[in-house]
């Protein structure tokens, strides 16, 4: 059987509906060769999990601009874990402020991508730290 | 535009300047061999008579106050009243939003604008599951009409005009500035302002959703008609390619995309109001975006007004000179500022501004240097507000009007970029307007590959970021930084619970009942949406009877 291909899960949580960057990430991920499923905006921490499991991602990756990651990203891992889905990394991006960044961490969070972060760099983050589950 | 004498004679001298050109680059290369505006549309080295000789003075260019419009509406520009300094502002609790306000008008703003937060945006009240960790964040949170009483506090209603940007919840929010006009006794023939209420630039752009586009457009006719016949002063759409843009839009795509918006809601109220065209599109405005790249955003917005004008004369056969007036405000662009080195924003925030004024803007905000990273300071604001000030009264760039008229590259990039408009909107036309276009996905793709070929760009260095790719530094810039604290969310709650224990709850149910009738029989819903938000119905209730009816769209998140 051929190696599976990394499979992540691009996912706005909350109201926020500034899509760009995600949808450039959406791209980037597919021409690197990752599987790529993109949720669209508006989608809650329970249906981001459900679709998680569902798909037998690698990785979610999250998306917020709003200001509401601070809920939302450790809503998102949160439910991971009660889940029994730990082992599916999540990643964040957006504008989210320095202070912020240690609890994210602490919640739960591998990494997190601000702006200036090119496409690239996310990309090999990916592929230095995801395995694609067997 | 020249006669053949002078064209002949600048043909044989630019062959001698290109046979100079040759041997200099030769010598000394050019810095990069091709040279692009921000949104990739190579430019020339040069442009001369030659570039602008087919437009026809009259028909193309003309005066200001004149056909087509082309060098401004007012036939005095800016010497008769500056563009409205008008910024956007909106936070946290109603109060709050109302003490930014009475700043903003201290330090010489003309106008309000209004910036809700995404529970407001979207429809739903602080209170909803899906409103989690998101009151006040984005702007101000309101729930009921409680809470715009507290927002409006001590602003005269009918001196002063107000901007809503608001979208799918419009008409609820409308009939709450509507109704706080009654109870206080100016009557809606006064009040004056703006509710963005275009959602056909949501489902392109910027995805705060809630019904289908069929019945969303149906929902703005109704404010459309409603304006019309009792609100005369108020705009009742502002058709925005702001959002357009910054979600990655190119100049042209924002343009094009833009004026076909307003072409559709122009065919949409002719034809389920049975309005004429002159009775309601003197109310129409617009809103642009004002990007990095100085020249091409002129000509943009020089060839937006002149589009409108040809659009509404030839295609809907207006004859009222004030429906051809394409009136807009312009905001700097969000996407063109860094959250490195943050001061430089201050420069870009300039520059843009610069260019919507020599674009003849009547209203504009200008971006604060920390609103990359967050909500913006009182000192950020004032320093974006000066800026818009020291164009206005220091640089004398408004004392004569259009001054970059006749230039040939200023002039040939507008005619540049208003043929590649009319190229998207004839074949937004084949495919059946913009509602078909958009189920289709054309101009939400054409967006995303404009977006990701500029992220590439930058990426790689071709495109120029300062303090992103080119010019970095490690150090790390400490600027004030205004949070929203997340008790705003628990307060408001209250605050919406007791308004909920103490409203007549039957007065409510008949208040949604009467705008569920509306929405079936296909009535207007305005002056039941006026009763309801008197009635203390919250933004939500009156929502969700929009998606009972119309139905839910969700964004099917192409890419």
């Amino acid at each position: 059987m051929a190696d599976r291909k990394i499979r992540i899960l691009l996912a706005k949580p909350g109201l926020d509906g500034h899509d760009r960057g995600a949808r450039v990430l959406a791209r980037t991920f597919r021409d690197a060769g990752f599987e790529v499923i993109y949720t669209g905006c508006h989608q809650t921490p329970e249906q981001i999990v459900g679709a998680a499991i569902q798909e037998d991602v690698d990785m979610v990756g999250l998306s917020c601009l709003s200001g509401a990651h601070r809920y939302l990203f450790p809503a998102v891992a949160q439910q991971l874990q009660e889940q029994g889905a730990a082992d599916i990394t999540v990643v964040g991006g957006g504008i989210i402020p320095e202070q912020d960044m240690q609890p994210l961490y602490d919640a739960g969070l591998k990494a997190l991508f601000t702006p200036g972060a090119t496409l690239d760099s996310i990309v090999d983050w990916i592929n230095e730290n995801i395995k694609p589950r067997v | 535009m020249f006669t053949e004498e002078l064209l002949d004679k600048s043909s044989t001298m630019r062959k001698k300047w290109e046979d100079e050109v040759k041997k200099t680059v030769a010598k000394h290369a050019d810095q990069k061999e091709k040279w692009t505006t921000v949104s990739d549309l190579e430019i020339k080295r040069l442009y001369g008579p030659e570039d602008i000789k087919n437009m026809d003075f009259e028909k193309d260019i003309g005066y200001p106050g004149q056909y087509p419009y082309l060098r401004g509406n007012q036939v005095t520009g800016y010497r008769g009243k500056y563009w409205t300094f008008r910024m956007f502002a909106g936070m946290g609790s109603a109060e709050e939003t109302n003490n930014r306000w009475h700043y903003l008008l201290n330090s010489g703003q003309t106008g309000l604008s209004t910036a809700f937060d995404f529970p407001t945006l979207m429809g739903y009240d602080t209170d909803s599951p899906k409103a989690r960790g998101e009151c006040g964040k984005c702007g101000v949170a309101i729930d009921t009409i409680d809470d715009f009483f507290a927002l409006i506090k001590g602003i005269p209603l009918a001196n002063i005009t107000t901007s809503m940007t608001i979208n799918p919840p419009a008409t609820a929010l409308w009939a709450m500035y509507c109704a706080a006009a009654e109870i206080q006794g100016i009557p809606l023939t006064q009040i004056g302002g703006t509710i963005q209420n275009d959602m056909l630039k949501e489902f392109i752009a910027q995805k705060t959703l809630m019904c289908p586009p069929e019945p969303s457009v149906k929902l703005i006719s109704d404010t459309v008609e409603f304006g019309t016949k009792y609100v005369p002063r108020w705009n009742t759409i502002s058709i925005s390619g702001y959002h357009i843009r910054e979600a990655g839009a190119t100049a042209v795509q924002e343009l094009a995309f833009t004026l076909r918006d307003g072409m559709e809601y122009v065919e949409d109220v002719i034809k389920r109001k049975g309005l004429h065209v002159d009775e309601f599109a003197p109310r129409l405005s617009f809103f642009f975006n004002s990007h990095i790249d100085f020249f091409e955003e002129i000509a943009k917005l020089r060839a937006a007004r002149r589009i409108w004008a040809k659009a509404m004369r030839e295609r809907y056969g207006s004859t009222d000179e004030r429906s051809w007036w394409m009136r807009f405000h312009t905001q700097t662009a969000g996407c063109s500022l860094t959250a490195q080195q943050p001061y430089n924003n201050v420069i870009r925030t300039a520059t843009e501004a610069l260019a919507a004024v020599l674009g003849g803007t009547q209203s504009l905000h200008t971006n604060s240097l920390d609103e990359v990273l967050c909500l913006p300071s009182d000192h950020a604001v004032q320093i974006a507000l000066r800026t818009q000030q020291i164009i206005a009264e220091e640089t004398g760039v408004i004392n004569t009007i259009d001054p970059l008229a006749g230039s040939y590259f200023v002039e040939a990039l507008t005619n540049e970029m208003e043929e590649k408009a009319w190229d998207y909107i004839h074949k937004i036309d084949d495919m059946g307007g913009m509602v078909k276009a958009i189920e289709k996905g054309f101009p939400q793709m054409e967006i995303s590959d404009a977006a990701y070929k500029y992220q590439r760009q930058i990426d790689s260095g071709e495109k120029v970021m300062i303090g992103i790719n080119k010019y970095n530094t490690d150090e790390d810039v400490e600027i004030p930084f205004l949070e929203i604290d997340d008790s705003v969310e628990k307060e408001q709650i209250d605050r919406l619970n007791a308004v909920r224990r103490k409203r007549d709850s039957r007065k409510v149910r008949e208040c949604l009942d009467d705008i569920r009738t509306a929405c079936k029989k296909g009535e207007n819903v305005m002056p039941y949406c006026i009763e309801a938000v008197k009635s203390y119905c919250s933004v939500q209730e009156i929502c969700d009877v929009y998606r009972e009816v119309y139905g839910e769209y969700r964004d099917p998140g192409m890419y």
